[in-house]
């Protein structure tokens, strides 16, 4: 392995593995991983389908029964595989007991673990960046295909989940929708005698069968290419063909502040309710759902994958104007607002330095026209400048169709995420 | 799930006549399974047992991945069941040479689990067996009460954590001849004392006739004493059965407290939800000495899988491979905790202690380093002593007493911090302190340790049910009180009163003092708040599935 005679990747591994073996208790190993070097078994999401349905419906019995529902959905967990992240949404209870609270210790003023080995009394042994992945800089476009792939896989059946379960409502206009349909031109079919591009292999696979028929083959092993008889009918082409495709009938927009004030708490509380709503729009639509991710602070860009939306953080400060004007410019660049059902959604902290509205508002105003719905989430106590100057300028009120504003707090837990969505898209 | 097959066994067979030679102690009845990730699914979430009731919270586990105990200390999962016979499961694809250390690993957990008196309510229990007459019990009551069945079992498993399991211990290990009051004592102590009242003359006079009565006939002397006092008495015989029937045995925790009392389940219709109650109480009660021994038991094996297949002819030829997989079991970990590798040192250091005489008076109040370093009685005693610990020791006993300066310097121990760097925007995690009480300290702080929850005196003249959460510096998780709570509720069948403590936010101090001159941006706020929270008790109250607080 290559890996092994670079010493600077696992020397990089060994920090990073520090961080993680800080964290680890006595508790989590035991004999078969640690002895016997089995890995824990992970169970399919997909293959556990039909035993959610069950769960949840016991979880629907249980409200009826005047218990509060147990059963969290949408959690979203990172596994770190060999520096890859993936995405994954299971199903998540926890059984509540009267236990101590660690974290709440507030005679221990920092954290503290086992070690052993050499060094003196403050010596630093290691580093972990405060931003998560964000310092080890190992993005790139590969990676976060396989994230994006991980999460559509099973976003379609959280979706599913979250419409006939949670009672989130149904698409009012879903009946109505329109089924454009697109054809893309590919090489894909063959044909004999013509066509576009010579299939080799093929053609020699057709050539030694005619052979064969006419018996000139004495010889399977030994083939004699001399005596082969060729005829014009065995030449196999590719052809251009039409392929029928069903047009993406909503385009949905995840804008998402990342500038510092956001870090922790209010992203993931963003982005866990942004996987929702993108799980339930994609069952609204049955799949045929486009995704745009912008991320800002005072400048706005746009990534190309969740991944890096939900990953990515900056130290700055916040122009939420930035973001709306990159949002109408794509609109308005692609022509989208003509082919789409579009959605915007807009998690922040209520951070705004425009605090008058006079850059802000205007650019909203633009947005709603085209929206189906823009939703904005801030993850705040209340009283954040957005909200003010939203609040303050009645543009929701002038909206009323397509803006809706939710004021989650950043501790809130999965219900109150459901709720908000339920607020956004009602 | 299969047994191993008969080469395999025979492996396991020889290594069980090595390790009886070399001192462990177990049954020779033992089965070996091997496990397919398929079969680990099922397992995990039920702890091993395979036989283990069925709960819909297990089919959520194998749905979700592990790594979501950050807050939730959890019965991790063996390989070795304490039940008779023992079972343990391996791997399927092991080879020979490392069965062999293995065996030798599962062999000297079995002779813990065997011996360690922290076991000694499992000792003639085969818990396979139980568990599996558990579930079908389990299995017939939900087809016929439906999900109230999981209800019970969810909430009797909120509070399984507060067994009495050294309660359930003292009782085992109380000496014979404590025996609780009989007839004789009845007479003396409360019926003449308290309930007829005699003079104190009298009283002398019945204690000079009993005296008289055992002197003059021996073996019969009781009855023929108590024919006597009925003739003076007639109410007595009638006192003492009424007495003796209305004698509950005490509660013995909280789940047995609430099956007991709880005016809801004693109506006929409900009774049935205190079988389920005690099953879980039962599993929970298995699984107690596990977790409250997992340094000692890993240590305990670790020292013996190591000494025992070193000097096994099998290992020839696999001395490289036995190296690479051991260091990886028992090797000290830069950083974290490795109870194999800790337990494992700690055995081995004993035993040399134990061997020079050092675990000892004599050596102990020796004060000069040359005369400690010097010190060696060559008793020999080493193996022995490290047999004792591993049958009269728990986890936190083990570190507390043997955990001393001399080990953490040996083996080169230190406690890790971990802080902030705000210039580089890196978390750094750096050497704390190298003294022991240090070391100490933090390995007990990350001990499993349940709340102390003891049912209090009512203090208001309700039904309701007052638990009184004794603090020791660590508040409760404050998101499960509620849902704890409603279960507590549902089995009580009446109020249910919680009073713990927790940290009071004091007013935030003047904005002005967080302001720096030179640098106008506010500090961050957590640091001045975090200094010392200042705890006060409250009182949580549920009554009709609502949740109130107030302070006390």
């Amino acid at each position: 392995m290559p890996g092994d005679l670079d010493p600077e990747p696992r020397i990089k591994q060994w920090k990073d593995d520090l961080g993680k073996a800080f964290r680890n208790t006595l508790y989590e190993q035991d004999d078969l991983t640690h002895l016997q070097a089995l890995t824990a078994p992970r169970g399919h999401y997909l293959q556990n389908l039909k035993s959610i349905d069950e769960l949840l419906e016991r979880d629907l019995q249980r409200e009826k029964d005047g218990f509060p529902r147990k059963i969290r959905i949408g959690r979203l967990i990172k596994v770190g595989k060999g520096g890859k992240e993936k995405i994954v949404v299971v199903p998540t209870t926890v059984e509540e007991k009267l236990i101590h609270d660690l974290k709440a210790d507030s005679s221990k003023t920092e954290d503290q673990s086992g070690g052993s080995g050499e060094g003196n009394d403050g010596q630093v042994i290691g580093e972990e960046p405060v931003h998560g992945t964000e310092g080890s800089g190992t993005g790139g476009a590969g990676q976060g295909e396989s994230g994006e792939h991980e999460i559509e896989s099973s976003a379609f059946d959280l979706g599913r989940i979250l419409t006939e379960k949670f009672n989130l409502p149904n698409l009012t206009e879903k009946g109505k929708k329109r089924s454009l349909k697109k054809f893309t031109y590919e090489l894909t079919d063959r044909n004999k005698g013509f066509g576009q591009v010579l299939d080799k292999k093929a053609t020699l696979r057709k050539i030694i069968e005619t052979n064969i028929n006419l018996n000139t083959i004495p010889d399977v092993a030994q083939i004699d290419p001399a005596r082969l008889l060729v005829s014009p009918q065995d030449s196999v082409y590719r052809i251009l063909s039409k392929e029928q495709d069903f047009e993406s009938q909503a385009m949905v927009f995840f804008v998402r502040d990342y500038s510092g004030s956001m870090s922790g708490k209010p992203t993931e509380v963003v982005v866990t309710q942004h996987v929702l709503i993108y799980s339930w729009l994609l069952y609204q639509y049955d799949r045929q759902v486009e995704t745009r991710f912008i991320l800002h602070d005072t400048e706005a860009k746009e990534v190309p994958d969740f991944n890096s939306y939900s990953s990515l953080s900056v130290a700055g400060g916040t122009k939420v104007v930035s973001a709306y004007r990159l949002v109408n410019e794509i609109v308005e660049r692609e022509n989208l607002s003509r082919d789409y059902n579009i959605y915007v959604f807009h998690g922040t902290d209520g951070d705004d330095w425009d605090t008058t509205g006079k850059e802000t508002i205007p650019e909203l105003r633009k947005m709603a026209l085209y929206s189906s719905r823009v939703g904005i989430t801030v993850a705040n106590r209340g009283g954040s400048a957005l909200e003010k100057t939203i609040k303050d300028s009645r543009v929701l009120e002038e909206y009323m169709k397509q803006l809706r504003l939710v004021v989650i707090e950043e501790e809130a837990e999965e219900s109150r995420l459901i709720e908000g969505i339920k607020q956004l898209i009602s | 799930m299969e047994l191993i097959n008969q080469h395999t066994k025979r492996i396991m067979e020889g290594c069980k006549d090595r390790a009886k030679e070399a001192g462990l102690q177990f049954q020779d009845e033992t089965l070996e399974y091997i496990v397919t990730n398929k079969d680990l699914l099922e397992l995990m979430p039920k702890n091993m047992i395979p036989t283990l009731y069925d709960y819909w919270v297990h089919e959520v586990e194998v749905l979700k991945e592990k790594g979501k105990y950050e807050l939730y200390p959890y019965n991790p999962y063996e390989t070795v069941i304490n039940t008779r016979p023992a079972m343990s499961f391996y791997n399927d694809n092991n080879p020979d040479w490392l069965n062999v250390m293995i065996f030798y690993h599962v062999l000297a957990h079995i002779d813990f689990f065997q011996n360690n008196l922290f076991f000694k309510h499992t000792w003639q229990e085969d818990f396979a067996g139980q568990a599996l007459s558990d579930k079908r019990s389990i299995a017939l009551l939900r087809s016929e009460k439906g999900r109230f069945v999981d209800y019970v079992i969810e909430f009797t498993r909120g509070i399984d954590n507060l067994v009495g399991f050294y309660n359930e211990l003292s009782d085992l290990n109380r000496p014979a001849g404590n025996k609780s009051a009989g007839k004789l004592d009845f007479y003396f102590d409360l019926f003449l004392q308290t309930i007829v009242r005699v003079p104190f003359h009298e009283y002398l006079k019945e204690v000079d006739r009993y005296n008289e009565t055992t002197g003059r006939f021996g073996s019969m002397a009781e009855s023929i004493f108590f024919s006597q006092v009925s003739k003076k008495y007639p109410e007595f015989e009638a006192l003492y059965t009424t007495r003796q029937k209305s004698k509950k045995p005490k509660s013995r925790d909280l789940i047995d407290f609430i099956a007991d009392h709880s005016p809801f389940l004693q109506k006929e219709e409900n009774r049935w939800m205190k079988t389920v109650m005690e099953i879980v109480r039962k599993t929970s009660l298995y699984f107690q000495p596990q977790i409250r021994t997992k340094i000692l038991n890993e240590g305990w094996a670790s020292y013996w899988h190591e000494k025992l297949f070193i000097n096994d002819d099998r290992i020839k030829g696999n001395e490289v491979a036995f190296a690479r997989v051991n260091a990886k079991v028992t090797a000290l970990p830069r950083m974290g905790l490795n109870p194999y590798a800790l337990g494992m040192r700690l055995f081995s250091y004993l035993e040399g202690l134990a061997d020079q005489g050092r675990i000892s008076y004599a050596f102990q109040r020796l004060e000069s380093i040359g005369g400690r370093s010097g010190f060696d009685q060559k008793t020999g005693q080493g193996r022995d002593f490290v047999s004792q610990v591993r049958e009269n020791f728990n986890d936190f006993m083990f570190v507390n007493t043997f955990v001393d300066q001399d080990f953490v310097d040996t083996y080169k121990l230190f406690v890790a911090g971990k802080r902030l760097n705000p210039q580089k925007e890196v978390w750094e995690y750096y050497i704390q302190s190298r003294k022991a009480s240090d070391y100490k300290a933090m390995l007990l702080e990350s001990l499993y340790h349940p709340p102390h929850i003891v049912i209090g005196e009512p203090k208001s003249q309700d039904r309701s049910l007052y638990l009184d959460h004794q603090f020791e510096g660590k508040p409760l998780v404050r998101e499960f009180i509620a849902h704890t709570l409603l279960g507590i509720e549902y089995l009580w069948g009446g109020p249910v009163k919680l009073e713990t403590s927790e940290p009071i936010e004091k007013p935030e101090p003047p904005l002005a003092y967080s302001y720096n001159l030179y640098d106008p941006v506010p500090t961050d706020g957590k640091s001045s708040r975090q200094d010392k929270a200042q705890f006060g008790r409250v009182l949580y109250t549920m009554e009709n599935r609502k949740l109130s607080r107030s302070l006390l």
